[in-house]
């Protein structure tokens, strides 16, 4: 779905910040990680095409993106920005969700339905007259959330979604995550949680200092506890607790690691 | 002369820096200006120095007010309806002005971005700026910026802007700028929501380091193996009300605390679902969880 190869970028014209990406993106579900300053967001904004590649190619659906601007691109790609207050700056909460659907020229009814269903899903339904500067920081996440789940983007793409989430609100933002896999949708986030990482993605890009250091599915890439460490990342809790229990397969959720630790303790028991 | 009963025990021994509460909070109310609702709804709570205090609770439950209470922020930034005492090193907050606090208490805010003064070119001069406010002589400004720098990993940055940081980063120059005004008690509101993995262990560990030091460390956090990991004490608010106020262990253990919006950490959830526990009282921590997997009763 998304081609990028040789790419290559830098802000200042010196230091590289991304140095010769090569990835296919599929239908999977991908989670980006790697330690703060790696490129992350740079390689999510080149594809949402906020930013020009120095050199190398991006192709999303066959077609290379340099050849439309980032606005033709926007009914294709969707992102929630890591900082709401970079993202929103509309009146009203509804306003606010309404503008990015308009604005690709979705029919006024339709740009309504959507918004209202997208303020549902992230449960702020019911605030739709309110301000958005007047939210507190995990609603102003979720309302940027919404305003890019109601224009009904090909590709959702997510910088730290997480960020200043309860566990009410994380389970809202998991069950988003797999609604728009079940509507076929590519979804991709850039994460520091690992535990959400382990229960919602399937594939896993770590990056290190501007360069692709593993790939691969996400059970795989949390058994490299090696070359994570070089990236500044630890596998999530529950597949630490599994390595610790002498777990012979890896458990990305507290049910598999149930499951697999009574099998285990049965086998060793003797016990059928 | 009066004899300071709190720092020597029983048999006599000099018990200097045990057991000095730095944050006393006595039935403590607020209330936004043109809010019906109480904030916060009879706080109580004290902080020894050297502990390190968790705030947990779903969002809108009163934890960044319970920290904005402590700056005094509340009440005299905030104004509104206030009631009750908040004492921090000694000093009633009512009574004392956000300035006097701001030397005895240090804060970083939920959102590194809206911490950053603008006003600065470079992040080594984002970090020195509140010594420089203190009025310290050069020397030791330079000091305390570069060990802020360097403990906080973020000294390769000194002369970036400080705009030009990562989310990650920018949290980092904002924990580093507060710990460089060396307070007595530090309050973090979500210290480690946008720092990778690694990066968030050692704040972690810096804070630990700190509060070996003597510091007072509060903070909110929403990763609850964080806290049930670093800090001595959890209080949990719903609501604006105090749920609980206890160790991890006790806490999680004892108290239903999904009634409260707040999941007990992964592990203490996996040994509930598997283990009968000896002495009624769950692990919390990895370590305390691959222990008891390995030698208590499982229920198969």
């Amino acid at each position: 779905m998304i081609s990028v190869s040789r790419l290559h970028f830098s802000y200042d014209g010196k230091s590289e910040v991304l140095s010769d990406i090569n990835i296919d993106i599929d239908q999977r579900s991908t989670a980006i990680i790697g330690q703060n300053g790696a490129g992350k967001t740079t390689f999510i904004k080149i594809l949402k095409g906020l930013l020009k590649p120095g050199s190398g190619k991006v192709t999303i659906l066959g077609e290379d993106t340099a050849k439309r601007s980032a606005a033709q691109w926007a009914g294709v790609i969707g992102m929630v920005f890591q900082n709401p207050n970079d993202q929103i700056f509309k009146k009203t909460v509804l306003e606010e969700t309404l503008f990015g659907p308009l604005n690709i020229k979705m029919m006024p009814k339709a740009a309504r339905e959507n918004a209202m269903e997208a303020l549902s899903a992230v449960g702020l339904a019911d605030k739709t007259d309110s301000n958005p500067y007047d939210l507190n920081l995990s609603d102003k996440k979720l309302l940027c959330i919404a305003s890019v789940l109601a224009m009904n983007t090909r590709v959702v793409i997510f910088d730290e979604p997480t960020i200043a989430q309860d566990w009410q609100g994380m389970e809202r933002i998991k069950n988003i995550i797999k609604a728009l896999k079940v509507q076929g949708k590519l979804v991709m986030t850039v994460v520091h949680d690992m535990d959400f990482v382990a229960e919602c993605f399937e594939r896993v890009i770590v990056f290190n200092e501007g360069k692709v250091l593993l790939d691969g599915s996400t059970d795989y890439v949390f058994t490299q506890t090696d070359i994570l460490r070089r990236a500044c990342v630890s596998p999530p809790h529950i597949v630490q607790l599994g390595a610790l229990a002498g777990l012979r397969r890896v458990c990305l959720t507290e049910d598999e690691f149930v499951l697999a630790y009574r099998e285990k303790r049965c086998e060793e028991l003797g016990v059928s | 002369m009066m004899l300071d009963v709190r720092r020597i025990n029983a048999c006599g021994l000099n018990l200097e820096g045990c057991g000095v509460k730095k944050i006393i909070v006595e039935h403590l109310k607020y209330r936004y200006p043109q809010s019906t609702e109480l904030a916060l709804n009879d706080i109580s709570f004290e902080a020894e120095e050297g502990e390190k205090i968790g705030f947990i609770g779903c969002n809108g439950s009163g934890k960044s007010t319970l920290c904005q209470a402590l700056t005094g922020l509340v009440p005299h930034f905030y104004r509104g309806a206030y009631g009750g005492h908040v004492t921090v090193d000694g000093m009633e907050v009512m009574s004392s002005s956000i300035s006097e606090i701001a030397v005895k208490v240090g804060i970083v805010f939920q959102n590194p971005f809206t911490q950053v003064t603008g006003a600065k070119e470079t992040v080594y001069d984002e970090v020195a700026f509140g010594l420089e406010n203190l009025g310290l002589p050069r020397g030791e400004i330079i000091t305390r910026a570069d060990a802020a720098l360097k403990l906080l990993r973020i000294d390769r940055f000194k002369d970036q802007a400080p705009f030009s940081l990562s989310g990650g980063q920018m949290q980092r120059m904002a924990i580093a700028g507060m710990i460089a005004m060396r307070p007595r008690i530090i309050v973090l509101d979500e210290p480690t929501s946008q720092l990778d993995p690694q990066g968030s262990d050692e704040v972690y560990q810096a804070l630990d380091d700190l509060s070996a030091q003597g510091l007072t460390v509060v903070l909110t956090e929403h990763k609850i193996e964080k806290v049930a990991r670093y800090c001595d004490k959890i209080l949990i608010l719903q609501n604006g009300r105090s749920m609980a106020f206890d160790t991890p262990a006790q806490l999680f253990s004892a108290k239903n605390t999904e009634a409260w919006g707040v999941r007990p950490p992964v592990y203490t959830r996996v040994c509930r679902e598997l283990l009968r526990p000896p002495a009624g009282v769950y692990p919390v921590t990895l370590a305390e969880a691959g222990e008891a997997l390995a030698n208590w009763e499982v229920i198969l």
